[in-house]
């Protein structure tokens, strides 16, 4: 626990930055993050570039708007009035994040159980089927009546995804203890039982990297193939996203930990990042169940 | 915390923390301050309006006879298109965005908002992002035609615009999101002591439910888009018949973000109105705990009406059935709502500033707006009406004489306390009847054109819809030009004037802590919470 945390003492005031630079940055790096896709998907040649240029500049507005909160969570600058906003403040970011997935899961759902059936000539859409897809059949998993992206084998939910249930879960075991460890003082199991967390994760990247080629080179199963691919990997790849940033942070807070950050009753970024953990969490095992499994 | 601080809490010793604002650019672009980023939101989205209104007039002068004069069609879809999305993601969210900027931290008594930084990302990603859609206007191909709700395939058929339309969604997305939970965090946390829920102001009431449906439904608005993106781009075939998907899904996602989008745009205008009207009547609230109720009620039902939006796309029978009941079911919260402001000027002693005026404006019109709505929900005579003008004419009903008129009315209730100047009186009470009255010829014809079968978003029509048409269009050229007196009047207002007193409204009395603090606050609000009894 170093520097300047007993110099004085957390304010009575709430904590209004005076001014700050990193909101109207981020405002321009997303700008430019999004022109350039923009342009990329426009075929323009300089797209790529601009993208790159647009999270290169992303990431460094992160790193500093970051690194201005640390710095002022570290001078105890922060009441607990200040603390207890970014906890609501990251409950209802998290919430937003469920939300949209439910978009995706809500996506997968009506393809199960409207569109799919309905092709195939059940309920009141019969004449879709009479009059433009005959010989389709109500069947699940499915790439549509056009076969689009032709045949395709599925990735068995007893297989690689059941092991990514576990590394999932058991990460989720690491990171509570590692959250008694900061809570009891000890240091050395929670610096220990986050990086366990962190690199659990980055396996879980991994393994689902490896899947996303078994995929794409031996079962056929693509982006492209019908609404099984559709929502197969938006629902995985949003998820895979959201685990390679839920590892990210705490790779970083692992580090802020060997600093000497934190104390056991001040430590909203860890509780932040295990939230998301948590959340990601939930999300998989959601995932599992009706995209691999059911 | 080791500390107590009950001695210093009073003591109003943090010296050094008693700092103005920055000198010069700095101050709006670095901002943390809730009073400048409200306002940098307030100029935003009156720019935002009158950009959105040229592209209303471009669509009236166009049908002011019938034929095909002054635009070519797929111009003019693409301003219908614009005309839409600049005016409730430009125009009406950033301008409640920026009422609840000034006012929330006012009227519950906090410093600031609680997350200042992120306040002023959310503000600075609203001109970036209409950057963006605005400049679709200039790409090959011309800008998005295919209407604002953006349905497959239609909406692919788009060129160069299209991938830049879904990402200023994102933008505008991203920064409602982050406002809304700014909002949200402010109203939780930052409330002064003895300010329980239900003795807020119910501007900040409909501000908190509000929030809460942005944050819900906004994500879904942003995946919807990104699906639209991958369909378009990476062969995903979430929309498309052929791969197993339907393009009617696209209908039933979008409408669960945009049925709750309407009252994103009308709920703070509802709080708006019932902190008004109490005022102008000298009398409380009535049945004020049943206004929060109501609000609550709606927006829970919001969430549950979606599909109709989409009754002659065909669905269940019994999903028509029950997206009618409950659709009509927001009717009694609603009805309860207008029946509390009626019977808060019952017996009140009433007088009729700017303010009251658009607030009685806004309950006779946005009544008639919610009527109209009733009609639509029932699902045989939506076969009827859908796509017709029937249409467009209820829900500029809502959103001219209900939100914007809201906004107005919240304008001329709190600009004395922003820019601690009274405004002129005589010229915005010839604003509020000009406004009143055209906006009246402008929309109300619209029903008998809609309910006579003139189809919307058609650059031309037949010539029997031609008598209306014109006098629609007089009301909207009429309209259009009666709100430069309204930026006339907020510029001379802040300009300068007659000096306002901290209570404002000497003759009423308001209530409520932003008039306990001078006019124009100090820069920074509460250092100090009030106490609340
Ligand atoms: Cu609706």
């Amino acid at each position: 626990m170093a520097h300047a945390q007993t110099s004085h003492a957390p304010s009575d005031k709430y904590y209004v930055p005076h001014s700050s630079p990193w909101p109207i940055v981020g405002s321009v790096s997303l700008f430019t993050t999004v022109v350039g896709v923009a342009l990329w998907l426009n075929h323009v040649n300089a797209g790529p570039w601009v993208f790159a240029l647009g999270l290169a500049m992303v990431v460094f507005m992160f790193v500093r708007w970051f690194g201005d909160v640390i710095r002022e969570s570290e001078s105890r600058l922060y009441n607990e009035a200040v603390d207890r906003s970014f906890r609501m403040g990251m409950m209802w970011f998290i919430f937003s994040e469920v939300m949209f997935f439910a978009a995706f899961f809500g996506a997968l759902f009506y393809a199960r159980q409207f569109s799919i059936p309905w092709l195939g000539g059940e309920g009141v859409k019969v004449f879709t089927n009479l009059l433009l897809w005959k010989d389709y059949e109500n069947a699940w998993p499915s790439n549509g009546p056009a076969d689009v992206g032709g045949d395709f084998e599925v990735i068995p939910a007893f297989g690689l995804p059941a092991i990514n249930t576990a590394i999932l879960l058991l990460s989720g075991v690491t990171i509570t203890i590692a959250h008694h460890a900061l809570k009891a003082g000890n240091r050395k199991v929670l610096n220990i039982f986050l990086a366990a967390t962190f690199l659990l994760g980055f396996l879980f990247i991994v393994l689902q990297a490896e899947e996303y080629m078994h995929a794409y080179h031996e079962l056929n199963l693509t982006l492209g193939s019908g609404v099984y691919g559709s929502t197969f990997f938006m629902l995985t790849g949003f998820h895979g996203f959201h685990v390679t940033v839920g590892a990210i942070m705490l790779t970083v807070i692992w580090f802020r930990c060997l600093k000497g950050h934190f104390t056991p009753t001040h430590h909203f970024a860890f509780e932040g990042v295990a939230w998301y953990w948590h959340f990601v969490d939930v999300v998989w095992l959601i995932l599992f169940v009706f995209v691999y499994w059911l | 915390m080791a500390h107590t601080h009950e001695a210093a809490h009073h003591a109003d010793d943090h010296s050094h923390d008693h700092h103005g604002p920055e000198k010069g650019w700095r101050r709006w672009v670095y901002a943390t301050n809730h009073k400048d980023i409200g306002t940098m939101y307030l100029v935003f989205s009156l720019i935002m309006f009158f950009v959105g209104g040229t592209m209303a007039l471009v669509i009236r002068a166009e049908l002011f006879q019938p034929g095909l004069q002054l635009v070519d069609p797929m111009f003019f879809n693409s301003m219908t298109t614009m005309h839409a999305l600049v005016m409730i993601f430009g125009a009406v969210m950033p301008a409640f965005v920026g009422l609840a900027n000034w006012m929330v931290p006012l009227q519950i008594g906090a410093p600031d908002m609680a997350l200042p930084r992120m306040n002023n990302f959310s503000f600075w990603i609203m001109p970036f992002a209409f950057t963006l859609l605005l400049s679709t206007l200039f790409v090959p191909g011309g800008a998005p035609a295919g209407g604002w709700t953006m349905y497959p395939p239609l909406v692919l058929q788009n060129g160069t615009s299209f991938p830049m339309l879904i990402f200023a969604v994102h933008l505008m997305g991203a920064s409602s999101i982050m406002g809304a939970i700014n909002v949200v965090v402010t109203i939780m946390n930052m409330r002064a002591p003895g300010m329980s829920l239900l003795k807020m102001p119910l501007f900040v009431w409909s501000w908190l439910i509000t929030a809460y449906l942005l944050v819900a439904v906004m994500p879904v608005l942003a995946g919807a888009v990104t699906m639209l993106l991958t369909d378009h781009y990476f062969g995903t075939t979430f929309f498309e018949a052929a791969g197993g998907g339907d393009p009617v899904m696209f209908q039933h996602i979008f409408w669960f973000f945009g049925h709750p989008e309407v009252y994103i745009m009308i709920l703070p205008a509802f709080g708006v109105v019932s902190e008004i009207i109490p005022t102008f009547s000298r009398k409380p609230l009535f049945g004020y705990d049943a206004m929060v109720y109501a609000t609550a009620s709606i927006a829970f039902l919001s969430f549950i009406v979606w599909a109709h939006h989409m009754f002659t796309v065909g669905m269940p029978l019994a999903g028509q059935l029950f997206f009618m009941l409950a659709t009509m079911l927001i009717a009694v919260p609603t009805g309860v709502k207008v029946f509390n402001w009626t019977a808060t000027m019952f017996k009140g002693s009433i007088s009729f500033e700017p303010p009251m005026l658009f607030a009685l404006s806004f309950l006779f019109l946005f009544t008639i707006g919610g009527f109209s709505g009733l009609m639509l929900a029932i699902v045989p005579a939506d076969f009827q009406y859908h796509d017709t003008y029937f249409v467009v004419a209820h829900f500029h009903y809502v959103l001219v004489p209900g939100a914007i008129f809201g906004i107005m009315a919240a304008v001329y209730y709190w600009l004395p306390k922003w820019t601690g100047h009274m405004y002129n009186n005589k010229l915005a009470t010839w604003h509020f009847w000009l406004s009143t009255i055209f906006v009246n010829v402008l929309f109300f014809p619209q029903h008998f054109l809609g309910l006579a079968g003139m189809p919307r978003r058609i650059p031309d029509y037949s010539t029997q819809f031609a008598d209306w048409n014109m006098v629609s269009s007089i009301g909207a050229f009429g309209f259009g030009l009666s709100q430069l007196l309204f930026a006339y009047i907020v510029w001379q207002t802040a300009r300068g004037g007659v000096k306002a007193s901290a209570k404002v409204w000497d003759t009423a009395t308001p209530h409520g802590l932003e008039w306990t603090l001078s006019s124009p606050p100090p820069y920074h609000s509460f250092e100090v919470a009030p106490e609340v009894k």
